[in-house]
């Protein structure tokens, strides 16, 4: 038996195997070429994680399917041999880039301006060194500290504060109607949200600063959380009854989890403005609030 | 969190009146650094009354003065004041809601047991209530099955379908216990109009009966359940057992399962027939030894004769969602029926909604005027605070009407945003106000709504599915 004759024999053999006639597998390459080329490819991000069970003939798939509905965790994926499947690497290699970029990326300059804050920005001058040095994230130059003072006033009741933190998308998708939502609510309670400052390259604890700048009763600060891999657009609400600079961290009170699958951003707006009331009866927030 | 509140739940039903009281024990599951989501995490049975025969003055009308007397009674003997009762539900079940003083004996006595305990009735909320009392309803949830429930009582059978714990629908059959009565001797003293109806061969009043000779009768009835259950062709049993003016459709399912009277004559079945002077004894031993329901899966409830007071008692109180908002209101509200609107007339501007709320409010006028009621609506998953404000302007302006006639303005959200609707609402409306969500619910619904619980966070609802057809 020759090299050729026997290329051919496993050739076909394989064919076999695969179970399909070689007719069809010869005029496949031409076809797909032309798919590719018309279309489109979907988004793959666009697929609910929590109803995505790509398990082959499993024993109890409806249960299975129940139960992924009460996580995100990424269960019931299936395998291609070893491995996740193609389709499963690529979703996370999508929801990582994601949330790199939710911290990489800025919020547009025009943001502030648009929606009627006041920008101001902390000590860091760059991305780097937002990301690097934390401390400098917390604390205003002389400059800003003038335009906050000019806000706010001294001694308001209320201060609020929305900050980039570590995710622009999350600020850019809920931090406009979740401000709304508190300004009404508070309007509800007999109070006034007042003016609102934006701080660039922002940590939670530039709420202290602010704090012993104005003498503030409450700040409330918006600010993006640290993106996973579920959403890139998670806020979270640091509420601090008369924050300054070295209050213990006990002394917050937090709302997190506000995006569009967790507590919608005007739902929680509510929510805030409420606790905002709360902590201005009782005069606390916090553990000492419970 | 850990609060709890005490619920007491009364069964009047065609052959026996009960009592229970159970300790609801509500939890914050949420973590401390979100949104709170309080539920009711526990329900523990703290007592069980005896089993009294419901007091009838006459076979139309009920004792009412005897019925109050068995409650005060019991009341006194479980240790509890009425008092302390935070919430609970009466319900009147079976051919007692057919008395000519049902509806007074439920008010007066819904009354007396405490301040938000609620009037109940009708034949969808009693199967609901006796399923969530055996259980089915969890374990069709557990087990990612389809249980269909019977609660085989005196005068009639209530069947609930649960999948994977949700309600499919509910239907009712006149087959029951205490159809036919006898004396110590086997005489009959009753025989239900039932059987005439249904062309069912029964005996006469003043002839003796023998098991055997009963045996026709109860084969047909068992039948009718195993046709419901679709473990039987057809469903000519069926269609004759069937309670006027109800509809069941037939499925084949898995897992059946049984309260009532007459399910422990199917578990363990007294030794003497006569023993309770009706056929009931006897109906459960046919059931037990039918075929078909030996062959399908069975699912054994923590309950038989109690399940119905104890879904009353521990399962008709439910809570709203943890972001709500009130505003001067005098707490509790009772009967309020409910507007709800269709889902695509939701949308559209203020104007529309508006228009749309005050169209339909005109149904819900008596001759004496407007009635309150509540306004149940959808809501939208992810709205933006715009919407919001056009949803609170259409309300407002739609609810207008009720609000001059001196009426709460009252609406129920499903989704999570009753709270910022609420306070939107707030600045366009002076006065009371109420705004609640996490609530499902429908026209021809009635719900109940209880005095504020956990800080003031949720508040104790009872929801009362009057016409449940959803086949």
């Amino acid at each position: 038996m020759d090299e050729k004759e026997l290329r051919s024999m496993v050739e076909r053999m394989v064919l076999e195997l695969a179970g399909k006639p070689a007719a069809v597998t010869a005029t496949r390459p031409a076809s797909r070429q032309e798919d590719v080329s018309g279309g489109c490819l979907e988004d793959i991000t666009q697929i609910d994680l929590r109803r995505q069970y790509l398990v082959d003939n499993p024993r109890s798939g409806q249960a299975f399917q129940d139960l992924k509905l009460k996580t995100p965790a990424r269960l019931g994926l299936g395998r291609a041999g070893a491995r996740y499947r193609t389709i499963s690497m690529l979703r996370m290699r999508a929801d990582h880039a994601a949330a790199q970029d939710s911290v990489f990326s800025h919020v547009p300059d025009e943001f502030a301006v648009q929606n009627g804050f006041v920008p101001v920005q902390t000590l860091c001058q760059t991305k780097d060194e937002y990301l690097t040095r934390p401390d400098r994230g917390r604390r205003f130059d002389e400059e800003n500290q003038a335009v906050i003072k000019k806000t706010f006033g001294q001694n308001p009741k209320i201060a609020l504060v929305v900050g980039d933190g570590l995710s622009s998308a999350a600020i850019e998708a809920n931090a406009v109607d979740c401000l709304q939502a508190v300004r009404a609510g508070l309007k509800a309670y007999g109070l006034e949200g007042g003016p609102v400052l934006y701080v660039k390259y922002c940590r939670v604890g530039a709420s202290d600063h602010i704090g012993d700048l104005t003498g503030a009763e409450v700040v409330c600060m918006l600010v993006g959380e640290r993106p996973g891999l579920v959403t890139a657009e998670s806020m979270s609400a640091y509420l601090t009854y008369k924050p300054h600079i070295g209050i213990p961290e006990s002394k917050r009170t937090v709302i997190s989890n506000i995006h569009k699958g967790g507590t919608t951003a005007v739902e929680a707006g509510a929510h805030i403005a409420e606790l905002i009331k709360t902590m201005l009866e009782r005069k606390a927030s916090g553990i000492d609030l419970r | 969190m850990g609060e709890q509140l005490l619920s007491v739940g009364i069964d009047i039903g065609t052959s026996t009146t009960q009592l229970i009281l159970s300790r609801l024990t509500l939890e914050n599951r949420a973590t401390p650094f979100t949104v709170p989501r309080v539920s009711i995490a526990g329900r523990e049975v703290l007592y069980r009354s005896a089993i009294h025969f419901t007091p009838l003055l006459s076979d139309t009308v009920i004792d009412a003065a005897g019925v109050r007397a068995i409650v005060e009674e019991e009341y006194r003997k479980s240790g509890f004041d009425k008092s302390q009762v935070d919430t609970g539900a009466v319900i009147i079940t079976g051919e007692t809601a057919r008395k000519e003083n049902a509806q007074e004996v439920l008010a007066a006595l819904s009354e007396f047991a405490g301040d938000f305990v609620v009037a109940t009735a009708g034949p969808d909320l009693e199967s609901i209530l006796a399923a969530r009392g055996a259980g089915a309803d969890e374990y069709a949830k557990e087990q990612h099955t389809t249980v269909l429930h019977f609660d085989i009582g005196g005068g009639t059978a209530n069947l609930a379908l649960y999948q994977n714990g949700e309600l499919v629908r509910t239907g009712c059959l006149d087959v029951g216990g205490r159809l036919i009565k006898m004396d110590k001797d086997g005489r009959v003293t009753y025989v239900s109009p039932v059987f005439a109806r249904a062309g069912c061969p029964a005996p006469a009043v003043g002839q003796r009966i023998t098991p055997e000779g009963l045996q026709p009768t109860l084969q047909i009835m068992a039948e009718a359940l195993e046709q419901a259950a679709g473990l039987r062709p057809g469903r000519d049993r069926l269609d004759a057992f069937l309670t006027q003016g109800t509809r069941w459709t037939v499925e084949e399912v898995p897992v059946v399962s049984f309260s009532g009277g007459v399910a422990d004559c199917i578990y363990d079945p007294p030794p003497d027939w006569l023993a309770f002077g009706d056929m009931g004894v006897l109906l459960g031993r046919a059931i037990a030894a039918s075929p078909a329901f030996q062959k399908a899966g069975r699912f054994r409830g923590a309950e038989t004769i109690r399940a119905t007071v104890v879904g009353a008692g521990s399962h008709a109180t439910d809570l709203s969602g943890s972001t709500i908002f009130y505003r001067d209101i005098t707490f509790p509200l009772k009967n309020i029926p409910i507007l709800k609107l269709a889902s695509r007339e939701e949308g559209g501007g203020p104007e529309e909604l508006a228009r749309r709320i005050k169209d339909k409010l005109s149904w819900y006028q008596d001759q004496g005027g407007l009635v309150q009621l509540a306004l149940a609506l959808r809501g939208e998953s992810n709205p933006s605070y715009s919407r919001i404000q056009e949803l609170a302007r259409g309300v407002a302006e739609g609810l207008a009407p009720l609000v001059e006639a001196g009426f709460v303005p009252i609406v129920a959200v499903e989704a999570d945003q009753a709270k910022v609707l609420g306070q939107a609402m707030a600045a366009l409306l002076p006065g009371p106000l109420l705004c609640l969500d996490g609530v499902e619910m429908d026209n021809g619904d009635y719900i109940d709504i209880g005095a504020p619980v956990a800080g003031g966070a949720v508040l104790p609802i009872v929801i009362k599915t009057l016409v449940f057809h959803k086949s």
